[in-house]
């Protein structure tokens, strides 16, 4: 009885904000204007426009999920061999900016990249040619590595530090290379900090649009954008939510991937 | 009506909540006395702050003051009636569309005798969307024009026409409006169609055309037209006449060595107003009727056009003016030329989409 009071504040937290309002984008996205049931919403991401947008996002946020891991594998090693005290201060140094305003931060990378910007400026004192930086998928892809990647480096860095050093040095013992130590030790064993940190990176470039209009100059047209469109333009919620139900889809994918290579949760974040 | 009451649940919940929040700290209500109270949503940074405090000491009356950001984002919170306001700030197609659906109280203007500080003109360009000004007392109004950088346009080629936005000596140095409506309106008026046209062949030509300026464009923006103008970023942008004096001081105060232009095309423009109503729903109607008519008084419109610098329908305000802001054409444009102006209708949700799907369609390409 007492324990049911006391989780009593958490299932009305669960309820309040995350089963209604996922119950309300379910109720949304499967019917129309008029609250007749309709799939009308689910099969609009065929037209051109919405397939396009959803194939762009898949694309970008596989690029950016692609850099972040290549950065940050690599970044969880070096950590791991710092040791405790000397690693955690680099954490905490890649943490810091995360205090910042997310908008704040993409903002920043905006004066840096405009035509006259920063970089641009730099290159210029050095007689240097400009170059066309911003509203670019580059510059959408560079916007997503930057503001996702500690999500990547945390997860990895987790799995690492829990690997005992003695299997390390058994494996060197028995004759194995830097290579060897590192795809059949390494690697395998840090398989749930990376399935965690791509889902970590995947889902959030996937749903991005803040990036892509700061960044993009909103001239590329995400799955993200067109659903911002939807609800803060077009009034139109029912097409909004039934867009998010697809996306939510293969964020599902993404969920039942980490069920499946992370059992025992070793790769959560925090 | 399943989505009403769906509606109807999630304003509750909100009350509820805000209701609790507000009990917290809402204690001193009572000290002001019996005046009451009234209940105002307006545009986020859209009012004088002190003029809200300067009402409350002459009335009494005890201002609850909410903001919202867009049109749209209104709509719903005053259809749901979870929270009941009774002196709201919306533009002409939404007052039109709340009108329509009979969300809105009639003004009765003998208790807001300052309307008769309201410049004629606006009270005719009122009737477009509340057609025997029964319902909306005008606030501010602008103009869409184009804005242009002195240093990166030769005179030669100072813009005159919407389609010096479709000029390719401009490749990568276009800043155009993010917004349907807008964007529409731009590509409508040079084709000699109405900005508020429901025919599907003039949008959709007017689509093809937005697709065909898409290459030249930098970047698709809002609010940032301004700061990126400043910033010697583009040659030409799209941008609402209110920003003028904000721009014209700050690129003084920075002392830049270009000065920006603001132009009206000659194929007329979007010409846009903001007035207050008064909900059906408003439960203290008289005392929404006493803040209506004193933001008309003069001194306090002048007031508020120092503070938020669009531009003020109200005649007695514009007559306190220094004669320079008054004669500055980009913040107050000559009235008798209005004849190729327009104001925003709202067109039904089905002609609504029709704009959002070939808007969708031109950002995707």
């Amino acid at each position: 009885m007492n324990k049911k009071l006391l989780s009593g504040p958490y299932t009305l937290w669960m309820i309040g904000f995350t089963i209604i309002p996922l119950a309300l984008i379910v109720y949304y996205g499967l019917t129309d204007r008029s609250g007749a049931f309709t799939l009308a919403n689910i099969i609009a991401i065929t037209t051109a426009e919405h397939s396009k947008a959803l194939w762009l996002s898949l694309g970008l946020s596989f690029v950016s999920t692609l850099i972040c891991l290549i950065l940050a594998y690599p970044l969880a090693m070096v950590l791991r061999a710092k040791g405790v005290g000397q690693g955690s201060f680099i954490v905490f140094i890649f943490i810091l900016p995360m205090w910042m305003n997310f908008l704040l931060r993409t903002l920043a990378w905006q004066t840096l990249l405009e035509k006259n910007g920063v970089i641009n400026g730099i290159l210029t004192t050095l007689h240097l040619p400009t170059q066309n930086l911003i509203n670019t998928p580059g510059a959408i892809v560079l916007g997503m590595v930057y503001n996702f990647l500690p999500f990547m480096v945390l997860p990895i860095y987790n799995v690492l530090v829990k690997i005992d050093d003695n299997v390390i040095n058994a494996a060197k013992d028995l004759g194995a290379n830097f290579t060897q130590v590192l795809l059949r030790i390494l690697l395998p064993l840090s398989v749930p900090g990376i399935v965690s940190g791509i889902t970590m990176v995947f889902v959030p470039a996937l749903t991005t649009f803040v990036i892509s209009n700061l960044l993009g100059g909103s001239k590329i047209l995400l799955i993200g954008n067109v659903i911002e469109q939807e609800f803060t333009k077009g009034s139109n919620w029912n097409l909004g939510s039934g867009l998010s139900l697809v996306l939510m889809f293969f964020i599902l994918i993404s969920m039942a991937l980490i069920a499946k290579y992370d059992k025992n949760g070793e790769g959560s974040t925090f | 009506m399943k989505k009403r009451l769906f509606k109807v649940a999630a304003a509750a919940a909100v009350a509820v909540l805000s209701a609790a929040l507000l009990n917290g700290c809402g204690k001193s209500a009572d000290k002001t006395g019996g005046a009451g109270e009234v209940y105002v949503y307006n545009w986020g940074e859209y009012i004088d702050e002190s003029v809200i405090e300067q009402f409350e000491e002459e009335t009494g009356i005890k201002v609850v003051y909410d903001m919202f950001e867009t049109n749209e984002e209104m709509y719903p919170v005053i259809e749901a009636g979870g929270v009941k306001y009774d002196a709201v700030c919306p533009s002409d197609y939404m007052i039109q569309k709340m009108i329509e659906n009979n969300m809105l109280a009639e003004i009765n203007f003998d208790n807001v005798p300052n309307i008769k500080e309201i410049d004629k003109p606006f009270m005719e360009m009122t009737k477009s969307f509340d057609p025997e000004n029964k319902y909306s007392a005008p606030y501010c109004w602008g103009t869409v024009g184009i804005l242009y950088n002195t240093s990166m346009v030769a005179p030669e080629d100072v813009p005159t026409s919407w389609l010096d936005l479709w000029d390719e000596k401009f490749d990568d140095n276009i800043l155009m409006q993010d917004s349907v409506r807008d964007a529409f309106m731009i590509a409508l008026k040079p084709l000699g169609y109405s900005m508020n046209t429901t025919s599907r062949e003039e949008l959709a030509e007017a689509r093809d055309l937005l697709i065909e300026q898409k290459p030249l464009v930098q970047a698709y923006v809002i609010d940032q037209v301004r700061d990126k103008m400043i910033g010697g970023e583009a040659a030409l942008g799209v941008i609402y006449s209110g920003e003028m004096l904000y721009i014209q001081q700050e690129v003084a105060d920075l002392g830049l060595d270009y000065t920006l232009e603001y132009v009206i095309p000659e194929e007329g423009t979007c010409l846009w107003l903001d007035s207050w109503v008064i909900p059906a729903n408003a439960p203290n109607k008289e005392n929404a009727e006493k803040w209506i008519n004193f933001l008309l008084r003069p001194d306090i419109a002048k007031k508020n056009f120092d503070y938020i610098t669009y531009a003020t329908p109200n005649k007695g305000a514009f007559d306190m003016l220094e004669p320079e802001i008054q004669n500055n054409k980009a913040i107050f444009p000559d009235v008798s030329t209005f004849k190729d102006f327009e104001v925003f209708k709202y067109l039904g949700d089905d002609v609504d989409s029709i704009y959002n799907d070939f808007w969708k369609e031109v950002k995707s390409k």
